[in-house]
């Protein structure tokens, strides 16, 4: 009977308890968002406070997570040939995770002070707005919707575009070519609403085969299941280099979208985000001074005064500001190279994961239009 | 104090002090846990709305005018881009009925059949049901699924080496095309006879098959009623003149067949995987059901003259009914629900039109919501409908 009696004040502490843990968890939201405003103001005060003091800058909150942990936490992907895949030993490479090891080497000067982390399509957005990796370097197409909600983009690395892949024996050329077509498309991306938006604008007709695994995708269309496939010409390219005869297939000329790929870090430091930005300037400007991996010790008694400015033998770019090493562009050189060495090594005419003219990824002295800030 | 508990103990009748009346602490115990569960509730939504709000996510419906902007490869409606979210989604349901209807249809005809060669007393029939239905209830659906479109569909001939049937009929990876039947010249007139022909047909039947079990002679009523049913509109043909039926031929394009009626490879392999796989599981629903009916019924009805499969058909089996249709629900409700699994092959049934949605409106909880309560409405209108038939089928004790 002891129980009995028991059990009203059982139940009481029961109920209690979880009205403590709704009132808790409720206020748990709350004291998040307050921390958020605080950290906000924070930073504010911080930076008001130190702007008279003449060198002594703060490192942001990102940032001084970052140099704490001793490695950068990269967003990245692992089943992209080369933008993020694995080599024959297991290690993660690629154009995107290059640009990580550049920033790990530029705080770091260790190539491998980076942590990958394997991030779905879907992941992405969500990871870098909570601040679970401090990078995002996983093909992202920059949208003005997405800069808004997901984070800070950063620059321009790969210009991209929608593009078809078609079987090589066949006649087609324009898009015109495809009216009445059977297209393969990754259902639920921006290339699905790109394909329809062409087809309309132009008033042809095709149908969509749509499935959600990209897999899926290209396995129907290499068995005939569609007359083209379409994604960005880049995956398109990685796709057609692991196909059955690769020959027999071939990408067509038009560009039917603007697929601008960057990196991104999250919304709330500044300084973190300049120090990314200008790791990438210094990988942009050194192709274009003709610094690379190769030459970069020789460089160093160059008489170019940009170069000289590059590699820290002379003046500053704004290392202390960022509270970086003089020579950090040097370091970053010689570990993973400079723009166009990053893009060789896995799209050039002897690269890694297969070959892509550079087009609009070449420098702009050189037609395309890769650009970046000048140091100084 | 004595005397606080003394006016308490006066709403007790027996006595007893309040807290250890059963009555008072069962009537608690019921509050209590009402209290419990409602604000175990009250704190999931809430705390889904707050995470919701935090994030920016939008729980509005008004999305759903939006223009859809991507295209289905499979519509019974029409619809193109630039149409709402809503149309699509309508044609995600309208695909996932079309796909459950008739899977419901063809896999309680399999699996009837299947069932009943299970009880064959011919070895080959009963041995080739127990093999049939052993490896399709063990194999995961959705690898069947995968099984039928790549390994079956996807090899059939490509579009340029497609298999025909004259003009009539052509199959290849993508589709099975058949001729189809448009209205033309003369449709209005000609198809008055052809509803007069289907009533006066159904109402002779109807009446020669009274008059038979009446009189006890022979009045044909099937033959009479085809004739009807046959001569009739043929007459009208004429009369209406020009021709009120075209044919529509499947022909084919630059790329593909147009034309005609289309049965798409992902249709056609999520239905032929949905219907054998649940045929299975009906097969034994069939099998248990008439193993339930006592083999005296059988006996007595064969003593009386009734062929075996007479006996089968009138006695045992009627009978029977009453034991498989409650399992037999759920086996429908399961090829329906199953039905989502059409996300894999590429058929745009409501969950992969949902989840495309989601995708590129990003309006995720409003959509699950929408495709979880569809999902129930339709469930829930097979279970009455069946209960209903059940009911009537059911045992009348006295």
């Amino acid at each position: 009977m002891l129980w009995k009696r028991l059990l009203p004040v059982l139940m009481l502490a029961l109920l209690l308890t979880v009205v403590a843990c709704a009132d808790s968890g409720g206020e748990t939201v709350e004291v998040t968002r307050l921390v958020e405003v605080t950290r906000i103001v924070e930073t504010g005060a911080g930076e008001g406070e130190a702007a008279p003091a003449p060198v002594q800058v703060g490192a942001g909150e990102i940032l001084q997570r970052v140099l704490d942990r001793g490695r950068v936490v990269c967003g990245a992907r692992t089943d992209l040939a080369g933008f993020g895949y694995l080599d024959e030993a297991g290690n993660t490479i690629g154009f995107d995770v290059d640009l990580c090891r550049a920033v790990a080497t530029a705080l770091f000067n260790d190539p491998e002070a980076v942590e990958i982390v394997n991030l779905t399509a879907a992941d992405r957005g969500p990871s870098l707005q909570t601040g679970e990796v401090d990078m995002l370097s996983r093909n992202v197409t920059w949208t003005s919707s997405r800069d808004a909600q997901w984070g800070n983009f950063t620059l321009i690395t790969f210009y991209d575009g929608q593009g078809f892949l078609v079987p090589a024996d066949t006649d087609i050329f324009e898009i015109e070519d495809l009216d009445g077509a059977t297209v393969c498309v990754t259902t639920g991306t921006t290339t699905q609403l790109n394909l329809s938006d062409a087809f309309r604008q132009r008033g042809l007709e095709y149908t969509d085969v749509s499935f959600e695994d990209t897999a899926t995708v290209y396995s129907t269309y290499e068995g005939g299941g569609c007359d083209a496939a379409t994604s960005d010409k880049s995956q398109l390219a990685a796709i057609q280099s692991g196909l059955e005869n690769p020959d027999a297939h071939r990408i067509l000329d038009i560009t039917i979208s603007k697929e601008p790929l960057t990196s991104a870090v999250p919304h709330g430091d500044d300084q973190w985000f300049d120090v990314v930005k200008t790791v990438i300037y210094v990988l942009i400007n050194a192709e274009e001074l003709g610094v690379t991996s190769g030459n970069v010790d020789e460089m160093m008694t160059s008489e170019n005064v940009e170069v000289r400015r590059l590699l820290g033998q002379e003046g500053e770019f704004g290392q202390a500001d960022l509270g970086l090493d003089a020579d950090f562009a040097a370091n970053v050189i010689r570990a993973v190279g400079n723009y166009g060495e990053i893009y060789d090594r896995y799209m050039g005419p002897d690269g890694h994961a297969f070959t892509l003219n550079r087009g609009l990824n070449n420098l702009w002295t050189e037609g395309g239009l890769i650009y970046a800030p000048p140091l100084r | 104090m004595t005397q606080l508990r003394r006016s308490l103990s006066r709403y007790s009748e027996s006595g007893i002090p309040l807290w250890r009346d059963i009555r008072v602490i069962q009537a608690v115990g019921q509050i209590v846990s009402a209290i419990i569960v409602l604000g175990f509730l009250y704190f999931l939504i809430r705390n889904m709305l707050d995470a919701a709000a935090a994030r920016g996510l939008g729980l509005g419906y008004d999305f759903l005018s939006n223009s859809a902007g991507f295209g289905l490869d499979d519509t019974p409606i029409e619809y193109d881009p630039s149409m709402s979210f809503g149309r699509a989604l309508l044609i995600g349901l309208l695909n996932t009925l079309r796909v459950a209807l008739l899977g419901i249809v063809l896999a309680t005809a399999l699996g009837i059949v299947v069932g009943l060669s299970r009880l064959s007393t011919n070895w080959l029939v009963r041995n080739l049901a127990n093999v049939y239905v052993e490896t399709i209830r063990n194999v995961p659906l959705l690898v069947q699924l995968f099984f039928w479109f790549f390994a079956v569909f996807q090899q059939l001939p490509s579009v340029a080496n497609s298999i025909t049937v004259g003009p009539f009929a052509a199959l290849n990876q993508r589709g099975i095309y058949l001729v189809a039947l448009r209205r033309g010249e003369g449709f209005a007139g000609w198809i008055i006879t052809v509803a007069v022909a289907i009533a006066l047909s159904f109402v002779l039947y109807i009446l020669l098959h009274r008059y038979r079990l009446r009189t006890g002679r022979r009045t044909y009523p099937f033959i009479v009623a085809m004739l009807v049913l046959l001569g009739l509109p043929l007459a009208g043909w004429f009369l209406a003149g020009g021709s009120p039926l075209v044919p529509d031929f499947p022909t084919v394009g630059r790329f593909n067949y147009t034309g005609g009626t289309t049965v798409t490879t992902n249709f056609a392999a999520l239905l032929v995987g949905l219907v054998l796989y649940t045929a299975a599981f009906i097969a034994e629903v069939v099998r248990a059901g008439v193993q339930a009916v006592s083999k005296g019924q059988r006996e007595a009805a064969r003593s009386l003259g009734l062929s075996g499969l007479q006996a089968m058909r009138l006695i045992v089996f009627p009978q029977a009914l009453r034991v498989i249709i409650p399992p037999l629900i759920s086996q429908y409700l399961n090829l329906t629900k199953n039905s989502s699994l059409a996300v894999a092959i590429g058929y745009p049934d409501l969950f992969a039109v949902g989840k495309t949605i989601i995708d590129q409106a990003g309006r995720a909880v409003p959509v699950f919501v929408l495709v979880m309560v569809t999902y129930l409405i339709i469930s829930l209108t097979y279970s009455i409908l069946l209960n209903i038939y059940n009911r009537r089928i059911s045992f009348v004790e006295r």
